[in-house]
């Protein structure tokens, strides 16, 4: 709304006198930025978590250590769920932008499902830890360990809802500008959550099994 | 009923839970407070303003009525806050030897933390966040807020929040471990009982509430001001406004963070903060005070803005040096982020971190300082009106400023090694918190309250309030200053030295005053209230304001502005005045405004239930709000209908009328 850069004129123009468009359309409106500052502040709530993580990430109390409990190969296999997750939500937006409902609930069901089976495997391998009494009561490390990689399942849960809200909203009004706001808006939270994951993978998985 | 299922119905909660049924004090003031809300009650239900109250306020996502509820909000903790503040006095004024006082240390202790976090979470905070709701958007020429629903939500979050502090007078206990609750100290081994979960849940509550309204004003900021009105043309409380909410961005995350790990520590038997099995407490405290020490900027930014529209204002004079405010202000907000540590140097980080943050520490007087004479040379041959808010900005330059300094003196890490956790760190605070803080608010209020409600406050009373308040101040804080050089500590509820009663005494009358003062405040909404037809103002101008603000009625119509202005000046107002602009009185147009609706209150409602069953493990209904509280945030995205249009000719029979005032005026 900066751009109308006024130079001072013998009759200074005042007020407006055409109404603006206030509708949040699109890019441009308040929403996406206001969303992007929520996701710094997300961003912040985990950079503490990470802090925290990283304070107590060596005080195992006797218990177990990240070599004995940690399974790559599952956590490979959860990573690939959620970063081809990212690459279907990408094929998903081209399609909304070209406005094609129907390719758009497509690739975002698609979305959802690996989401849902990356969140399906969390849950299994912290069953399992618990089974194994490596617990997030066992020592500091399991806390943070649990806390930080269980913020983030949360918010993938989140997602997950959120996806099926939006086919749910598609269905029922297609593709209109308020839709189209969420999708952006639930797009660039799933990739936020990618790239907390990336630095979950590296930080607590692949640096706490060479530590 | 066996004894299993009552505690699956009730959890922990059971008669022996309601304190005030066996501590007379708190009898008293249960009854008070009950007969006060049931007079209220009463009285609403009989004048039949529920449906009112409920169309035109609680689900009004107006920022300027919601500014003036959180306002409300702020004034009502204030009274609650403040005799807390009259207890903890008159215990250390009589408490010397053989006396024990009036109240055990169980009981004491409870108050000195009700005090504190009521004072900056449910005074301060919403206090500081209703001005800028109500104050800044009209200064940028916009209609709304960026996010009018998510802004209703924001204020009755922060309602929730208050309630439970409030519900733990009566119901349970709060926690007795100082406003920022310490770990280890707050875990469940030392602190077992209910008080710690009220103070955790109801500060998380508001701690969202106040986050998303951050994000909101940032978002106002940078994408709603008028045309014209380019970054270096803002007002200096909007710069101020901005910078604050940046900031509050940039720490609530982390307190939301350590109250969260605090909990799991509380209910899910995590080791984070604990003793045992490898937690580290300091860690709590690095992360508590990485928000809080931000947090006073938080609050003296937006005050120095106040001060700064209030100095040229009444000395009818652009603001000195601008830029170099402008400047200042954004130095402040990063260097305030840096300088956290020095709230614990005695944790043995070493003399090199130690060094780091003092010297940190040191220089964010440097802007502070700038400020300070910005606002001088301001006044310097200025056709100063030493009206009530000037007067305010006064009393503030005079008290800040030794606040100021004994805040330079805290940071030099030897010096604090001394005066660590003493009475002269808890005059030092409060001197930069009431003399920066509360003075601006009061200035504010006295400011800005015309333009809300179209009269100005009582004069005479504003004058006993302002007097109450800074003679009060030093009364009460002067002898603090001087037993806490001498090591006194903080939070001592017996002393066995008698040669200190004296200044304690001397304490517990300036409270007294200031007590005067805030029964002058209140008098003077009274009074002008009743004096409000000798008091009115018509023009929307009453002070020959400068900022776009003034140029709309008092009170302003619901969509603010009949057109969008457009800015050419730093002080557009003035420019507008100087340079004969006419108002228009035709040609109006249907404005698009957003609807009003009952979610937020729902959904704050939900979110009070959830609180209140977390800290009494009623796990049930727990689990079933939370469940609730997820549906109805879910169910409110499929309402797409949120806004409205006012016609055209509702807008302009608003300006007709405003047309005919100001014909009568002149």
């Amino acid at each position: 709304m900066t751009d109308h850069t006024l130079e001072p004129q013998a009759e200074p123009v005042w007020h407006l006198t055409e109404e603006e468009e206030h509708h949040d359309h699109g890019a441009s409106g308040p929403t996406i930025l206001g969303f992007w500052i929520y996701l710094m502040s997300d961003a912040l709530i985990f950079a503490s978590l990470f802090a925290m993580f990283g304070v107590v990430a060596g005080a195992y109390a006797g218990g177990p250590v990240p070599r004995e409990i940690f399974d790559l190969k599952l956590v490979a296999l959860n990573t690939g769920l959620l970063l081809a997750s990212s690459i279907t939500f990408g094929e998903a937006m081209p399609h909304m932008e070209a406005a094609r409902v129907g390719p758009v609930r497509f690739w975002l069901a698609l979305t959802g499902l690996l989401g849902a089976g990356f969140v399906g495997i969390e849950l299994y391998e912290f069953s399992h830890l618990i089974a194994e009494n490596a617990g997030p009561n066992r020592s500091a490390f399991l806390s943070a360990f649990f806390t930080l990689v269980g913020t983030h399942g949360a918010h993938v849960t989140v997602g997950l809802v959120w996806i099926v809200t939006m086919l749910i909203q598609l269905g029922q009004h297609g593709l209109n500008p308020a839709t189209k706001r969420r999708l952006i808006c639930l797009s660039m939270f799933w990739h936020f959550l990618d790239i907390i994951w990336i630095g979950v993978f590296t930080f607590v998985y692949l640096y706490g099994v060479i530590r | 009923m066996t004894d299993n299922l009552t505690k699956t119905v009730f959890g922990r909660l059971s008669l022996e839970s309601l304190p005030f049924l066996h501590e007379p004090i708190l009898l008293g003031t249960f009854i008070v407070v009950a007969l006060l809300g049931l007079g209220l009650v009463g009285v609403v239900t009989k004048y039949k303003l529920w449906g009112y109250l409920w169309k035109e306020w609680f689900t009004s996502v107006d920022h300027k009525k919601i500014g003036i509820m959180y306002i409300i909000l702020g004034i009502v903790m204030l009274l609650r806050g403040f005799s807390d503040a009259l207890m903890m006095r008159a215990q250390q004024a009589i408490a010397f030897g053989d006396n024990p006082g009036y109240l055990p240390p169980h009981h004491y202790d409870q108050i000195f933390t009700a005090h504190g976090t009521i004072m900056i979470f449910f005074v301060a905070i919403p206090l500081i966040v209703g001005i800028v709701n109500f104050v800044m958007p009209l200064q940028i020429g916009a209609r709304d807020v960026a996010f009018p629903f998510l802004n209703n939500l924001s204020f009755w979050l922060t309602v929730a929040g208050a309630v439970l502090v409030m519900l733990s007078l009566f119901v349970g206990e709060f926690a007795r471990t100082g406003w920022l609750s310490y770990a280890p100290l707050a875990g469940l081994q030392y602190s077992p009982d209910t008080g710690v979960d009220y103070y955790l849940l109801s500060l998380q509550m508001a701690g969202v509430g106040t986050t998303l309204s951050a994000i909101n004003m940032v978002a106002t900021v940078i994408k709603m001001r008028a045309p014209g009105m380019t970054m270096m043309k803002m007002p200096v409380f909007t710069w101020t406004a901005l910078c604050s909410n940046v900031l509050a961005i940039a720490i609530f995350p982390a307190l939301t963070a350590a109250f969260f790990l605090l909990l799991l520590d509380r209910y899910a038997g995590t080791r984070f903060f604990t003793n045992e099995l490898g937690g580290a407490p300091m860690m709590y405290w690095n992360m508590v005070w990485i928000w809080g020490h931000p947090e006073v900027y938080v609050l003296v930014l937006p005050a120095f803005g106040i001060y700064s529209e209030i100095t040229s204002t009444f000395t009818g004079k652009r603001l000195f040096g601008y830029s170099s405010m402008v400047y200042a202000t954004v130095v402040i907000t990063i260097l305030s982020y840096l300088v956290w540590l020095h709230h614990f140097f005695t944790m043995g980080a070493g003399p090199t971190v130690n060094s780091f943050f003092g010297i940190a520490t040191m220089v964010i007087s440097i802007p502070t300082g700038a400020k300070i004479f910005n606002w001088l040379f301001t006044m310097y041959r200025g056709n100063i009106r030493f009206e009530l808010p000037m007067m305010w900005v006064v009393a503030f330059m005079l008290t800040f400023t030794v606040g100021g300094m004994t805040g330079v003196l805290l940071a030099i890490p030897p010096a604090d090694f001394v005066l660590h956790n003493s009475l002269f760190l808890v005059a030092h605070f409060h001197n930069v918190i009431i003399g920066g803080v509360v003075f601006a608010l009061f200035a504010g209020m006295v400011y800005w309250f015309p333009k809300a409600f179209g009269f100005k406050l009582d004069d005479f009373w504003g004058k006993v309030a302002f007097w109450g308040w800074v003679i009060g101040y030093w009364v009460a804080w002067t002898p603090i200053y001087i037993v806490g050089l001498m090591g006194t500590t903080r939070r001592v509820n017996h002393f066995d030295d008698p040669s200190f009663q004296p200044y304690f005494v001397i304490a517990a009358i300036g409270a007294v005053i200031i007590l005067v003062g805030i029964l002058g405040f209140v008098m003077s909404i009274l009074v002008g209230w009743l004096k409000r037809e000798q008091h009115k103002d018509v023009t929307g101008d009453p002070w020959e304001g400068r900022t776009l603000e003034w140029s709309t009625a008092s009170p302003p119509p619901a969509y603010n502005f009949a057109f969008t202005p457009v800015i050419h000046d730093l002080d557009a107002w003035y420019d507008m005045k100087s340079r004969g602009y006419l108002r228009p009185t035709t040609g109006f147009r249907p404005i698009h405004m957003p609807k009003n609706t009952g979610a937020g209150v729902i959904l704050s409602a939900l979110a009070l239930v959830f609180g209140f069953a977390m800290i009494w493990y009623i796990w049930w209904l727990a689990a079933l709000s939370f469940a609730g509280l997820f549906a109805v945030a879910v169910g409110h995205t499929f309402n797409f209908k949120r806004d409205y249009t006012i016609p055209a000719e509702e807008v302009a029979a608003t300006e007709d009328k405003r047309t005919t005032l100001l014909a009568q005026g002149a």
